[in-house]
């Protein structure tokens, strides 16, 4: 072999091969670097644009969020726009977000858990697992129409906070099962066998072993789909949130309005100032929806440096 | 054949006696033609093994031919796997384990089990090893009886002074006698094994080794294993199982620990012992 190798080098082979070797070498690298280049520009165009569009709503909003602090929050909608603020709408919203945890995450949960750990695998759970999966996917104005049906007219409960928050709860409901059963199927086998082993029944499995190790995954899931729900406006114009109410609501069968819509009635005038405390608002529902993204966030960690110590 | 007429002539008593025999040993668990199958393939065929009292068992044979399912016969376990398929009949105490009267979650708490590789629950020692107790609706005194079972699987000195931390700060030797406490804990009669060494180094495994010759004195051990000379130094008696073509496992040979390895009496016992297959 090496003689062959000698013979073939003092015909000068070994210089083709190398230099064949030196421009493939070359090629790859600069495929490589290009290929760098793209996935970066695509990141930095995606950073940009957010940027810019972040840049455009504070230097519009900005002002009016602060002036004479904090009269942006506590005042009521009002015809002129240096006196109206987002007291009503952000009341609304966090009543309405109240009312929809209540609903939506026992129900969620406990059908997760019952999907994943007690149903049968035949067709029917398959078939309703992918019911659900498709539900996640349905336009939320069909949930606002579904809403007013069963919840406004059907239950009689009128236009009231009380509607929008279960209308809101069946929107989110099918992210909060599939995350949920994520977070459970994620539980290793291992554990469940050891808790088995010991004589364990499978309820007292899934309440001392599988749920406390699932509780990080479900709790961001729930507060992600939460999120998607706070800014969420075509179901709560169906099912009747006003758009211009002047009250707080003081039971959860008062109309309402939430910050979606008041910003929608804003952007809406013709008024420039009202282009203002529009952005506003904005702000405020973006820093809510970062404050729990980051609260989701700071959740799972803790929860998953304390099972990893 | 010739194997099922050597069973059939270690069996000297008939299979419903319920009172053991006289200046011998008893027999704490028994199958009769057990055999096990998932979906359409058959893993375990028609194994007849009588499980003595106080003594260490183990079970020896190549890979895949069933030994774990086998154990997991004794404590339902395969009750979890929604394919599997159990036939013939398993006895414990001369009562039959898979009757539909049955309890499982019972028989778990009776017969416990330690797993090939160590599972701790991601809390604490103290709770690890109370868990059994306290889903178990235990009421007494459950500090005295956490002491006691971790005193038993020799882990007491290296862990009394951090029971409220974290199990997974162990060792992997360390975690695997606590699973042997957590399992002692509920003080079964019988402790199944399952490769508990497989995964740990040679001195965590000498450690397992003697905490299961000192354990032997109370509780009935079935052990599995791949290692033989684990066996022949852990062991009373030892099983061996092999497969044949279609990959169901069966029971060639079962006897004490020392005539199986100086002299056993089927000739693919002695081949797998001297190492010339599996």
């Amino acid at each position: 072999m090496q003689a062959e190798h000698r013979s073939y080098a003092s015909r000068g082979y070994a210089g083709e091969l190398a230099a064949e070797r030196a421009r493939s070498l070359a090629g790859r690298k600069f495929r490589a670097r290009a290929f760098y280049g793209l996935i970066l520009a695509a990141t930095l165009l995606v950073i940009v644009a957010l940027f810019v569009l972040l840049a455009a709503i504070i230097v519009d909003g900005g002002g009016s969020l602060f002036r004479d602090f904090p009269s942006f929050f506590t005042s009521a909608p009002s015809r002129y726009a240096h006196m109206a603020g987002i007291k009503v709408a952000l009341l609304g919203t966090l009543w309405m977000m109240a009312f929809t945890v209540l609903f939506s995450f026992p129900i969620g949960v406990g059908a997760a858990i019952y999907l994943e750990e007690y149903a049968p695998r035949h067709w029917l759970t398959r078939l309703i697992q992918i019911n659900i999966a498709n539900l996640a996917g349905v336009p939320s104005i069909v949930y606002g129409i579904l809403g007013l049906a069963l919840f406004v007219r059907g239950l009689a409960l009128e236009r009231s906070i009380l509607s929008g928050a279960l209308t809101m709860s069946l929107l989110i409901m099918p992210i909060i099962i599939i995350t949920t059963q994520e977070a459970l199927r994620s539980v290793p086998l291992s554990l469940r066998q050891a808790s088995y082993a010991l004589g364990a029944t499978r309820w007292q499995t899934i309440w001392h072993i599988v749920l406390p190790q699932a509780i990080p995954g479900i709790l961001t899931g729930t507060i992600l789909s939460l999120s998607r729900g706070i800014g969420e406006t075509a179901p709560l114009i169906m099912v009747g949130a006003l758009t211009y109410i002047a009250f707080t609501p003081a039971s959860p069968l008062d109309p309402f309005t939430a910050l979606p819509i008041q910003i929608f009635n804003w952007t809406a005038r013709p008024q420039e100032e009202f282009h203002g405390i529009a952005a506003a608002a904005i702000i405020v529902l973006l820093v809510t929806l970062l404050a729990m993204n980051a609260g989701a966030i700071y959740l799972r960690d803790r929860f998953q440096k304390r099972s990893e110590v | 054949m010739e194997t099922a007429i050597k069973i059939a002539v270690d069996q000297v008593e008939p299979p419903q006696s319920p009172a053991p025999e006289t200046g011998g040993e008893s027999i704490k668990l028994r199958t009769i033609g057990l055999s096990v199958r998932y979906r359409e393939r058959l893993a375990l065929r028609g194994i007849s093994l009588n499980i003595p009292a106080n003594k260490v068992t183990a079970i020896i044979g190549p890979s895949g031919c069933g030994k774990s399912t086998l154990l997991r016969c004794f404590n339902r376990m395969n009750d979890l796997i929604p394919d599997a398929h159990v036939d013939g009949k398993v006895l414990f105490n001369e009562m039959d384990l898979y009757a539909p009267e049955a309890d499982p979650t019972e028989i778990r708490y009776r017969i416990g089990m330690v797993f090939q590789r160590p599972n701790p629950f991601p809390k604490s020692i103290y709770d690890n090893v109370a868990f059994g107790l306290r889903i178990n609706g235990h009421k007494g005194n459950i500090d005295g009886l956490v002491q006691r079972s971790l005193q038993h699987a020799a882990l007491w000195d290296e862990v009394k002074d951090r029971l409220k931390k974290s199990a997974l700060t162990l060792s992997g030797g360390q975690q695997q006698r606590l699973c042997i406490a957590r399992a002692l804990a509920v003080e079964p009669e019988v402790i199944l094994m399952d490769e508990p060494c497989s995964s740990l180094d040679p001195i965590a495994t000498l450690a397992i080794e003697d905490l299961i010759r000192s354990l032997s004195s109370e509780y009935t051990i079935i052990i599995v294993t791949h290692n033989m000379q684990q066996a022949a130094r852990v062991s009373d008696e030892t099983a061996f199982l092999t497969t044949e073509s279609d990959g169901a496992g069966y029971l060639v040979e079962h006897g004490n620990t020392r005539q199986i390895f100086t002299n056993p009496m089927d000739e693919r016992t002695e081949a797998y012992i001297t190492g010339r297959f599996g």
